[in-house]
């Protein structure tokens, strides 16, 4: 629950996992408890006001580059990382701020990265298209579309090639289906059966194209060529989501071999902070449609209203804590120091050789005048 | 003369290139709908239909490879590449087939394409995102390379590539879509391989290209203000490379400077300062001096971003080097 919200490392996940024989007890939805329901709705209205934090720092100049926010698809944050254990890991593409959050990195950690600081997740290298933590299985935070995709299946290798018993979860849009890696890589995973779940955020559009425009066939059928069992869940449902991944996580565990998740969802936003919401590519009502009736938040919300499980108070309760947390994320983010210059070179390689010149920037030979190692 | 943006002339040379020969078509992703990523095909789809201006998906070796077969077949297809960083995917299309074509074929097929977009950094939007792709492509024998720097050079050099019969990619820069400038009317061709001296100077040249040509230019504002006058040679086409003019500044000035946006090892720097030392030892009182980006990923930050990033000091100071003033 966010109230048990830890720095990162500290929890099992982002999300504190609802106990797994959560049955149908009294006064729960579909076999969620009470506890359970308040804990995904409290994570899912702190991935909304962090990504509204975001919004607002981009406005005002905090965050700069392209910023790709996620409003609107926070169910597959919480429902798809939730039931992950914390040494599984997930790897997805650019628009990632809450799956970072989800899988544990700390709200003050992104927020930092986004605002290119020290503190940062990335010590402000890599921004809002590159969270990273390993120590919390977020392998990134990729700007290519579809790079991340053979990325995905090579850590589901290494957890197959030391026998863990770790899974990975590959996320991508919609339109990284259309990228040759992404074919490859899915065979590989087949025949050599990795663990490894690919999760396609189809939210219907490519930046401006809906995919019926680049697609004859629906996302789910992708995967069927490469003889990967592929499955459609409803991606503003985040009961749906959880009990799902939950359960096919761990038959990835147990050694199924890999998946496909076609997630459908839907964007609230413009594709980037620089791109309009609506435009010739989909209509302003579609969006306002989508917005009343497909928010994955309200949805939750009034289940759980319509079961007498929430009050207005408990839920301004969970809005509170979140809108703290994310302040003070940004408050964070605002007084950590940015990137001491001195530190440009540092990490372009891992080793510093003794012999060679590995910059030919004129750095090496400047060190060496001043009398500091030829680093 | 109509002054207009940078992306406005890349718009009226593909309408003057694409009304006057039926075989040239537009592909790439966003470029129909939704007018280009950057809005440089704005209206081109209304003008011109689905059959010559096309969206892609995201599969950046399948649609360029696809354009490189039209080509082989006769068509003059632009492939544009949202940013020259998603090139990379399609690199294999680019340097084993369009630029080896003609040649594996005894020249029985010419691959007439060009590839075009943007090319380097913008404003913080990290490593993956902000990379000057020009030696991958100058680096291949069969491929031609251009990088306008002004509104009336790219709708030149575009029409010029269009009407080559090479593969030739034509570098942007997405900082450089709103720069504007007067472009001359009507039909505008500007040939490939012929540097523009920009500023004309004596004491130091410094040579460049694309985007950098304005770093250049503000340099050599401030070098101004303390008696030095710089020659600034926009070289436009780096393949083919005007070597003329190169060589002319340098025996004017006896002194150069390259100034690029990538990054040093092997750059275009190199490869124009070896060319110097070659041809015009004799006219040289310094070595040749390069400013580049720093030799790092680019970062996000925005104080390293501007710490990598070349800019108009580092050139000042490079320039002072050569004239041993620093
Ligand atoms: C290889 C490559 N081509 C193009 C782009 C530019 N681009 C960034 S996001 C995007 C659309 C991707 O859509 P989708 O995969 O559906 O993800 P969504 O943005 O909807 O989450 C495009 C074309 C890119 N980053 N990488
Ligand atoms: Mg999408």
């Amino acid at each position: 629950m966010s109230s048990a919200r830890t720095e990162k490392g500290d929890a099992p996940g982002g999300v504190a996992a609802p106990a797994a024989q959560g049955g149908p007890g009294k006064g729960g939805i579909a076999g969620f408890s009470r506890e359970e329901l308040h804990g995904l709705l409290a994570e899912m209205l702190l991935y909304r006001r962090f990504e509204e934090k975001a919004e607002e720092a981009y406005a005002i100049g905090k965050i700069g580059g392209f910023c790709h926010l996620h409003i609107g698809q926070e169910a597959l944050a919480a429902g798809a990382i939730g039931p992950l254990r914390s040494d599984d890991q997930v790897i997805t593409a650019y628009r990632e701020h809450t799956q970072a959050i989800a899988k544990g990195i700390s709200p003050r950690a992104a927020m930092a990265e986004l605002f290119g600081r020290a503190d940062g997740c990335s010590g402000g290298r890599g921004g809002s298209m590159h969270l990273f933590d390993p120590s919390v299985g977020f392998y990134g935070g990729h700007g290519i579309v579809g790079g991340q995709i053979p990325l995905g299946a090579g850590l589901a290798w290494a957890i197959r090639y030391r026998g863990g018993d770790q899974i990975c979860l590959c996320f991508m849009g919609d339109a990284a289906v259309n990228q040759g890696a992404f074919l490859e890589s899915l065979n590989m995973s087949a025949i050599w059966r990795l663990p490894i779940i690919y999760v396609v955020e189809n939210n219907g559009y490519g930046m401006g194209t809906a995919f019926p425009r680049v697609s004859v066939t629906e996302v789910e059928s992708r995967s069927g060529a490469c003889g990967i069992p592929a499955h459609t869940v409803d991606g503003q449902d985040v009961l749906e989501c959880y009990r799902f991944f939950e359960a096919l996580a761990e038959e990835v565990r147990g050694g199924d071999g890999p998946h496909f998740v076609n997630a459908v969802t839907y964007r609230f936003r413009g594709h980037s902070m620089s791109d309009p919401v609506a435009g010739t590519y989909r209509s302003r009502k579609e969006v306002e449609s989508q917005t009343k009736e497909r928010d994955p938040i309200s949805l939750l919300r009034d289940r759980m209203f319509e079961a007498g499980l929430l009050t207005p108070e408990e839920l301004q309760a969970h809005d509170n804590r979140a809108q703290e947390l994310c302040a003070d994320a940004v408050d964070f983010a605002g007084s950590s120091p940015t990137p001491d210059p001195a530190t440009l070179h540092d990490h372009v390689y891992a080793e510093i050789n003794d012999r060679g010149r590995l910059f030919l920037d004129g750095r090496d030979a400047e060190r060496a005048a001043t009398g500091g190692a030829a680093r | 003369m109509t002054e207009m943006t940078y992306r406005d002339a890349l718009n009226a040379a593909m309408l003057q290139e694409m009304d006057r020969d039926d075989s040239v078509f537009l592909l790439g992703e966003e470029v129909a709908e939704y007018d280009g990523a950057y809005k440089v095909s704005r209206g081109m789809l209304e003008r011109y239909g689905e059959r010559r201006v096309v969206d892609a998906p995201i599969s950046e070796l399948g649609f360029a490879g696809l354009c490189v077969g039209a080509a082989m077949a006769g068509l003059r297809p632009v492939c544009e590449f949202m940013t020259f960083n998603f090139s990379f995917l399609a690199l294999d299309q680019v340097i084993n087939s369009a630029a080896k074509m003609l040649y594996m074929s005894n020249g029985q097929i010419p691959v007439p394409i060009v590839f075009r977009g943007p090319t380097g950094a913008a404003l913080q939007l990290s490593a993956q995102h902000s990379q000057a792709c020009e030696v991958y492509y100058a680096h291949a024998p069969g491929v031609k390379l251009v990088a306008p720097g002004t509104p009336a050079d790219a709708k030149g050099l575009l029409a010029a590539a269009i009407r080559d019969d090479d593969p030739v990619a034509v570098m942007e820069g997405e900082l450089l879509y709103n720069v504007r400038g007067e472009v001359p009317d009507g039909e505008h061709v500007v040939p490939l391989g012929v540097a523009d001296l920009k500023r004309s100077g004596g004491d130091v040249s410094i040579i460049t290209h694309g985007k950098m040509i304005h770093v250049a230019l503000q340099a050599a504002g401030q070098l101004a203000h303390d008696g030095i006058e710089a020659d600034v040679l926009d070289l436009r086409s780096l393949r083919p490379l005007d070597v003329d003019a190169i060589l002319a500044t340098v025996a004017r000035t006896n002194r150069a400077v390259y100034l690029e946006e990538g990054w040093p090892f092997a750059g275009v720097g190199a490869q124009v300062a070896s060319l110097i030392q070659q041809e015009a030892f004799d006219d040289l009182d310094a070595p040749v001096a390069r400013v580049t980006q720093a030799d790092v990923p680019m970062p996000y930050a925005r104080n390293l971003e501007q710490l990598a990033k070349p800019g108009a000091k580092a050139v000042v100071e490079a320039c002072r080097k050569v004239l041993y003033l620093a």
